[in-house]
């Protein structure tokens, strides 16, 4: 055996040559295997952006479709409606709409919507997931100082017409306005920023 | 610094050490298990069997994720993989591949074994072991054959079970009783999902485990055919031929590995289907229980046994005795250890009386083999003038004379190998 | 397929000796007719877009192909837009898989089987097998349809190209050899023409078959394009390992 002189160099050069090669190797192994665990190409299609018509949703009315397996709301505000959405701040966590992720860039205004008398969020609660109860008339079980809004029957959040929580509720933070835009006076496409947002 | 981080890295390995047995089983194991110098080609085979039985259940579990065992969904959620799933298309393919590139490469592993002698004593357990894996992953291919539910799935696993109702007296039930149902059907379908996806890998593992431990516990054999702890270096008693599995044969199977995914990776992404070796044509149309595909043959890997099923005639109008053959074909390598007489393993030193026969054994497993992937009519029938065979199909005849050289090579092991003329062994191993 | 095809052979085995003497399709050794072979490109984007245009037109109103979204069409250079505006006829959104309005019940009563899906098709009959089959409609008036086909006998399916095509008839020819024995030929022959020249209805079926073949596995092109990778890369390793190999072994030789 060795009668030869090791040269430990190249050696662990050869080594650490092999361990790059198969490493990598590996590691790109790794990425059919881990995409493969994203959605689908059904997934994807499933979950594409749905049209709704908005016409026929009366002013003080609510509808709910399904984007993704998950409600989302169009709320069709009156002018008494809209009115609550102010003069109420002071009560609201994040009434400035600082965190940003809940709501898409072109809904950080005072009304959070696109058009200021159609409100379009999804109903799921930011506490845990629970899709909170509708309560778009002022007082009523909700008592007296209410003034509209939602209310999440698992852990009492609240949250306002425009989907903006209340200061004590479980919840952190508003609800999240989805991608949406309007392809006509009538139709509205949920899930999808516009061509021009982006 | 770097003294600190070696510091550190040997703390950790005390601390593991005195709690589980970590360098001390690396010892046993890698760096201190001591193989014979002189492995060949075909001791690369052995890994690979290990490397393909993990792609096999790494690329299982993913394909579970999105496959549907139900027969209403199976077909479909198949092509969901193929085309729906990101890179589905490629776990899938390296998953119907591997289980050809499996029996490739379990049948080198098992010739490698024939040819050397490796299931001569002390190693009967470890062959043992070994018949047991290949029984195994024969159950693995049969019934994952069938979850793809297209119409070779279907009708492969309804003549294979059907070969069951041949057995005397209990048969029927039997065949319905692993159904669940009159035909093939969603609960055989689930059932096979069942075997094929928990039940059989389990076992599998756990002989795979036996296989090696029973391998460490002896130490390996070598083309040479003789044991290398006979010679120890009388202070260290380290085989004076052997060599530390690591890093010799580690450095050594890598290249086996790199040499093996190259051509696993052409099949998969340049010739998935083989030419309808590995996938068929027919799986592509969903299982259809009112419509047999006009030539059914079994994957590739099963015909030789196939062959001989159809060779032996019935007798007394009974399939069984064909069944029977077909079961000892696969069965009787498990009496190879008994069977042997000859004083030498390795094929090195044996006469050419057992080089004979093993080549017939050779000729036999492949001629069978092709003549099952084919119908028996394929070379056509004999005149009807000619003596005895007239008007047979020649390639039953054929298979027929194979079946019966393939049984030759096991039941009269014990006459040629003792009367073969062998060569003298050497002491130490040949480099 | 061929088993299909052998079946029904078996079954009219009149019609089987019929076919398996057609000399301009020659019978292989297994006795099966003989195919042309299909000039399949999957490069070829612009065939594919014809022939998937084909494939929605005509194949699409009684055979499925449940497996297939519309949207994968992207893959042969089609933009959403494109697909919604000119192919999206059975569905509503781009990502919906191309399945058949006709109920299978009606689809049975009409063509005595429920017309096959036709997701991997090509995969199961072979591109070849395809090409001629569409080529291979003439008319038998002893059919219910009035249709026969040369690759598959007594086929239920109508010829739905047939405008596009003409109709072809089978001409049966009688030969004399110099020991006197007759022998009998047969060959294709277009009786009435259709909208086509024969050279232009076989450019059709070619892009009608390229795409079936695409369909069959939308992922064949990037997967041999990978494969160039993979093996270059598995190559590299090899050599590393191999010079590893060769260090470490000088200890031992």
């Amino acid at each position: 055996m060795a009668n030869q002189p090791v040269d430990q160099a190249k050696r662990r050069f050869l080594i650490a040559a092999t361990s790059a090669v198969g490493g990598v190797a590996v590691a790109a192994m790794a990425v059919p295997f881990v995409s493969s665990m994203l959605p689908s190409a059904r997934a994807r299609a499933a979950g594409a952006a749905v049209e709704v018509d908005i016409s026929k949703i009366e002013p003080g009315a609510m509808i709910t479709v399904e984007w993704r397996g998950k409600p989302v709301w169009i709320v069709n505000l009156t002018e008494s409606m809209s009115q609550t959405l102010s003069g109420q701040e002071d009560k609201l966590t994040d009434p400035n709409l600082d965190v940003v992720s809940q709501q898409p860039d072109y809904c950080k205004n005072a009304t959070r919507s696109i058009r200021p008398n159609l409100m379009v969020m999804e109903g799921i609660c930011t506490h845990l997931g629970c899709s909170p109860s509708p309560k778009l008339q002022p007082n009523g079980d909700m008592g007296d100082d209410w003034k509209g809004g939602f209310f999440c029957p698992c852990h009492g959040s609240k949250f306002d017409l425009a989907g903006r929580v209340f200061k004590g509720s479980p919840a952190p933070t508003n609800l999240v306005v989805p991608p949406h835009h309007y392809l006509s006076d009538a139709i509205l496409l949920v899930g999808e920023h516009s061509k021009e947002a982006v | 610094m770097k003294n600190k981080v070696e510091q550190c890295m040997a703390g950790a390995l005390t601390w593991v050490d005195q709690r589980f047995p970590l360098t001390s089983n690396i010892k046993a194991h890698l760096t201190e298990y001591y193989a014979p110098k002189n492995f060949n080609f075909w001791y690369f085979f052995g890994s690979l069997a290990m490397l393909v039985l993990v792609l096999q259940i790494v690329t299982g579990i993913f394909l579970t994720m999105h496959y549907k065992p139900d027969a209403a969904l199976a077909f479909g959620s198949v092509e969901y993989i193929m085309r729906d799933v990101s890179w589905g298309w490629l776990i899938r393919y390296m998953h119907s591949t591997g289980a050809s590139m499996f029996f490739v490469v379990v049948y080198l592993h098992m010739f490698r074994g024939l040819i050397y002698g490796s299931y001569r004593a002390p190693r009967e357990l470890i062959w043992l072991f070994g018949v047991g894996i290949f029984l195994v992953l024969m159950g693995e291919a049969f019934f994952g054959y069938l979850l793809p539910w297209g119409q070779m799935s279907y009708w492969g696993a309804q003549v294979i079970i059907n070969l069951f109702t041949s057995i005397p007296f209990i048969g029927p039930d039997v065949s319905e009783w692993l159904r669940g149902d009159y035909v093939v059907s969603d609960a055989t379908l689930n059932r096979f999902f069942a075997f094929h996806v928990i039940a059989l890998p389990l076992v599998l593992l756990g002989l795979v485990v036996a296989h090696l431990i029973a391998l460490h516990e002896v130490g390996s054999n070598n083309p040479d055919g003789i044991e290398i702890k006979a010679h120890k270096d009388p202070k260290t008693h380290i085989p004076l031929d052997g060599i530390p599995f690591h890093p010799y044969y580690t450095v050594k199977d890598i290249v086996g590995v790199a040499v093996f995914l190259m051509v696993f990776s052409a099949i998969i992404f340049f010739a998935p289907e083989m030419s309808g070796y590995f996938l068929e044509a027919n799986n592509f149309i969903p299982a259809d229980p009112l419509q047999t595909p006009a030539h059914i043959a079994p994957v590739w890997y099963f015909t030789p046994y196939y062959s001989i099923l159809r060779a032996v005639p019935p007798i007394f109008n009974s399939q069984f005795p064909g069944v029977a053959a077909m079961g000892l074909s696969v069965m009787i390598f498990a009496l190879l250890p008994w069977l042997d007489r000859s004083p030498v393993k390795s094929i090195r030193y044996r006469g050419s009386l057992y080089k004979k026969w093993l080549a017939l054994f050779v000729v036999s497993f492949i001629v069978l083999g092709y003549l099952g992937t084919k119908p028996s009519n394929v070379w056509g029938v004999f005149d009807a003038s000619t003596w005895i065979v007239g008007g047979a199909d020649r390639a039953t005849i054929v298979a027929r004379i194979f079946t019966l050289t393939y049984f030759l090579f096991f039941i009269l092991m014990p006459w040629y190998t003792k009367k073969d003329k062998t060569k003298p062994v050497p002491e130490r191993v040949t480099a | 397929m061929k088993s299909q095809s052998i079946i029904n052979t078996v079954k009219h085995g009149f019609l089987a000796a019929f076919f398996l003497t057609l000399p301009a399709l020659a019978v292989a050794a297994g006795g099966d007719v003989h195919l042309d072979k299909a000039p399949v490109n999957l490069n070829n984007h612009e065939s594919l877009q014809r022939g998937a245009k084909l494939f929605v037109n005509y194949c699409l109103n009684c055979h499925s192909a449940n497996y297939m979204r519309y949207n994968r069409l992207v893959d042969i250079g089609l933009t959403e837009e494109q697909i919604k505006n000119n192919l999206l006829f059975a569905a509503d959104k781009v990502g919906e898989t191309m399945q058949v309005t006709m109920p299978k019940a009606e689809a049975k009563a009409w063509f005595g089987v429920v017309p096959p899906d036709l997701t991997v098709e090509a995969r199961a009959r072979t591109a070849d097998w395809l090409y001629t089959y569409l080529r291979g409609f003439y008319r038998d008036d002893s059919r219910p349809t009035g249709w026969n086909n040369v690759a598959f006998a007594n086929v239920g399916m109508p010829h739905v190209l047939w405008e596009l095509q003409g109709q072809q008839v089978m001409k049966t020819e009688e030969h004399v050899a110099a020991d006197g024995t007759k022998t009998e030929s047969h060959h294709l022959a277009l009786d009435k023409p259709g909208v086509m020249t024969p050279a232009e209805y076989d450019v059709a079926m070619a892009d009608l078959v390229n795409y079936l073949v695409f369909m069959a596995e939308p992922a064949q092109v990037q997967r041999k394009k990978l494969g160039v990778i993979v093996l270059l890369f598995l190559g590299l390793l090899f050599v590393v390992s191999y010079y590893l190999k060769k260090e470490f072994w000088k200890d031992v030789h």
